[in-house]
């Protein structure tokens, strides 16, 4: 069975940045947000391998990236993705940040895809993260999904496999450190992936040349996309007050610590 | 004040999970509301909880009994359009935040996740950028839909009332639920239920003074430690990427341990990280356990200090060897 595979992922600021929310002209914002450096999404990026994995096992099937951000973070991010796995990117030019507005950017995400030249809904496995490391909401695919009508949703993903008869089996997971198992007859589907179980496939610089040549002609036409800013009104956004009076208990034997920590346990 | 629903589920044993009586007391403090439940035993499930609602709606049947999108999705829509309420508060269980920000959709309204806290204007709380920062905010879109983290309110006495309507749904979906994959009873090491949560770090798998590794020793020392104390089991990324990447570390780990960036930040009352270094155990790991501990070789830890309550500056091997002939 080829499946069309489209992969919704943002940006993410790199984890180890420190970050700090401002107040902008259009709403709250991140200090020195265009300045931070960026990667591909890390919740979208298992998406993403897991999608290259089954594309791999399952001839005929192409895989097309649908990101919404700046163009020039896009283009920097896109780089680093591009020399791991084959795509074809279809860059959205907006804002990218975790204040942004889901139900605006589901609605850019799926009116890319519907607008994608032989887009097959039939063969459709939509893919992303389960929530970005942004906003952190998880709401953005079953949105996208609704507004494609597919109604075969799941969240959560660390596994699928394709059964002989084309039934997809997916595991999701649940309360409890438990993945519920579920059965879907055939595509189209909405896949929102967990970690998933692959690792991130090493450079491939032939891959990133090849992508590269397709990818700066999409970056070039990336469509402006404009999201609504004033669905969301923000009264605050602060950092957490984090700062303890950390107790430090130093050339102490093991045994003693043992004993407090044995009866913080017990209290 | 706009009409507010109430939305459950029941397990698929037919009981409201603990955090429905915690949403049903997060509607109360607002203002009147409406009560709605979804699956397996429905109708009796709301009526046991139903004291304080103004209407009650039930969606019951084989069909919604298991936690499925299309199902769910179809019948929190139709329960959504009988209340015909303006905001709707859920329970943010992975089954509604599955099928509920789609509902939002179909009804042309809103829906916000991993609310920690609600004003009596409506204005939510919630994080962003993975718990590094919390923004308070409201949103003009009806319906609003407001999925509240589990743990996050004050629980609501169970009281009964007035029987639920039932609503008929009908809907067609391709997917079956087939069951359910959990580890064997006596190797859980997920226990959300648990008082304490133990973090273990990439140090674990790394050379000790004697320049050699001692993973079997650690696997060991860990996995009795959680048994012995009944605790939950969390891990840093680090420690799990080495499991994926298919070296030999404490083979027990999964990406399910993880917390901190693309893994879970639990709810537990005491927190003690060990062997753990940087900032996704410490901040983001940590951001809901309220007494935290960390051993740790760095006295000058910076994720660390001004992190934890107390941080042992120890080998962690050493204390876990103490520990265990103490517990």
């Amino acid at each position: 069975m080829a499946y069309q595979i489209i992969v919704c992922g943002g940006l993410a600021p790199d984890p180890l940045q420190t970050l700090e929310p401002v107040t902008t002209p259009t709403g709250p914002g991140l200090k020195n947000e265009l300045m931070l450096p960026n990667v591909f999404d890390p919740w979208a990026g298992h998406a993403l391998y897991e999608a290259a994995n089954l594309a791999k096992n399952q001839p005929g099937s192409t895989i097309k990236v649908v990101s919404l951000g700046p163009k020039a973070k896009l283009q920097q991010v896109m780089m680093t993705v591009a020399q791991k796995l084959p795509f074809e990117l279809i860059a959205l030019d907006g804002p990218g940040g975790g204040f942004t507005d889901a139900v605006s950017v589901s609605k850019a995400l799926a009116d890319a895809i519907a607008a994608i030249p032989g887009f097959d809904k039939s063969q459709a496995l939509i893919f992303g993260g389960w929530e970005s490391a942004t906003r952190g909401a998880g709401v953005v695919m079953q949105m996208v999904g609704e507004r494609l009508g597919i109604t075969e949703q799941f969240l959560a993903v660390d596994e699928l496999t394709v059964d002989p008869d084309g039934a997809l089996v997916i595991k999701e997971r649940v309360e409890g450190g438990k993945h519920q198992i579920s059965k879907c007859a055939a595509a189209p589907a909405v896949l929102a992936w967990a970690t998933g179980s692959l690792p991130e496939p090493p450079n491939h610089p032939q891959t990133g040349m090849a992508n590269m040549r397709v990818m700066m002609p999409a970056l070039q036409k990336a469509k402006p996309t404009a999201l609504d800013p004033a669905a969301i009104a923000y009264a605050q956004v602060a950092l957490p007050a984090v700062t303890r009076q950390t107790r430090i208990v130093k050339d102490v034997p093991a045994a003693d610590i043992a004993a407090e920590i044995a009866a913080w346990i017990k209290q | 004040m706009e009409k507010i629903l109430v939305l459950l589920h029941t397990t698929d044993e037919g009981a409201l999970p603990k955090a429905a009586l915690e949403t049903i007391a997060a509607a109360a403090v607002i203002g009147a509301y409406d009560l709605g439940v979804i699956g397996a035993n429905a109708a009796a499930a709301a009526q046991s909880v139903s004291a304080g609602a103004a209407a009650v709606f039930a969606v019951e049947g084989e069909q919604f009994a298991q936690s499925r999108y299309a199902t769910d999705a179809a019948a929190a829509e139709a329960i959504a359009k009988a209340s015909g309420a303006a905001v709707i508060f859920a329970t943010g269980t992975m089954r509604f935040n599955r099928a509920l920000p789609g509902v939002a959709c179909r009804l042309n309204g809103a829906c916000e996740t991993h609310i920690v806290a609600i004003e009596p204007d409506l204005k939510v709380h919630r994080w962003y950028y993975r718990q590094r920062m919390e923004a308070t905010l409201s949103r003009a879109a009806r319906p609003w839909i407001l999925l509240l983290e589990p743990g996050a309110f004050e629980s609501a006495p169970a009281a009964p009332g007035a029987a639920a309507t039932p609503i008929a749904v009908t809907v067609e979906t391709r997917t079956t639920v087939t069951g359910y994959h959990a580890p064997n009873a006596d190797q859980q090491t997920i226990r959300p239920d648990a008082q304490l949560l133990l973090v273990a770090g990439a140090g674990w798998t790394k050379k000790q003074k004697d320049g050699a590794t001692h993973t079997p020793e650690a696997a060991g020392l860990i996995l009795n430690f959680v048994q012995k104390t009944q605790s939950s089991l969390g891990s840093s990324k680090s420690l799990v990427d080495l499991s994926g990447e298919g070296q030999s570390v404490l083979p027990f780990l999964s990406h399910l341990h993880q917390v901190g960036q693309t893994g879970s930040s639990p709810r537990h009352r005491k927190g003690l990280a060990t062997c753990c270094h940087g900032e996704e155990p410490h901040v983001v790991g940590w951001r809901f356990i309220n007494d935290r501990r960390a051993i740790n070789l760095d006295a000058a830890c910076g994720w660390s200090r001004g992190k934890a309550d107390v941080l042992y500056v120890a080998d962690s091997f050493e204390v876990m060897r103490e520990l265990e002939k103490l517990l």
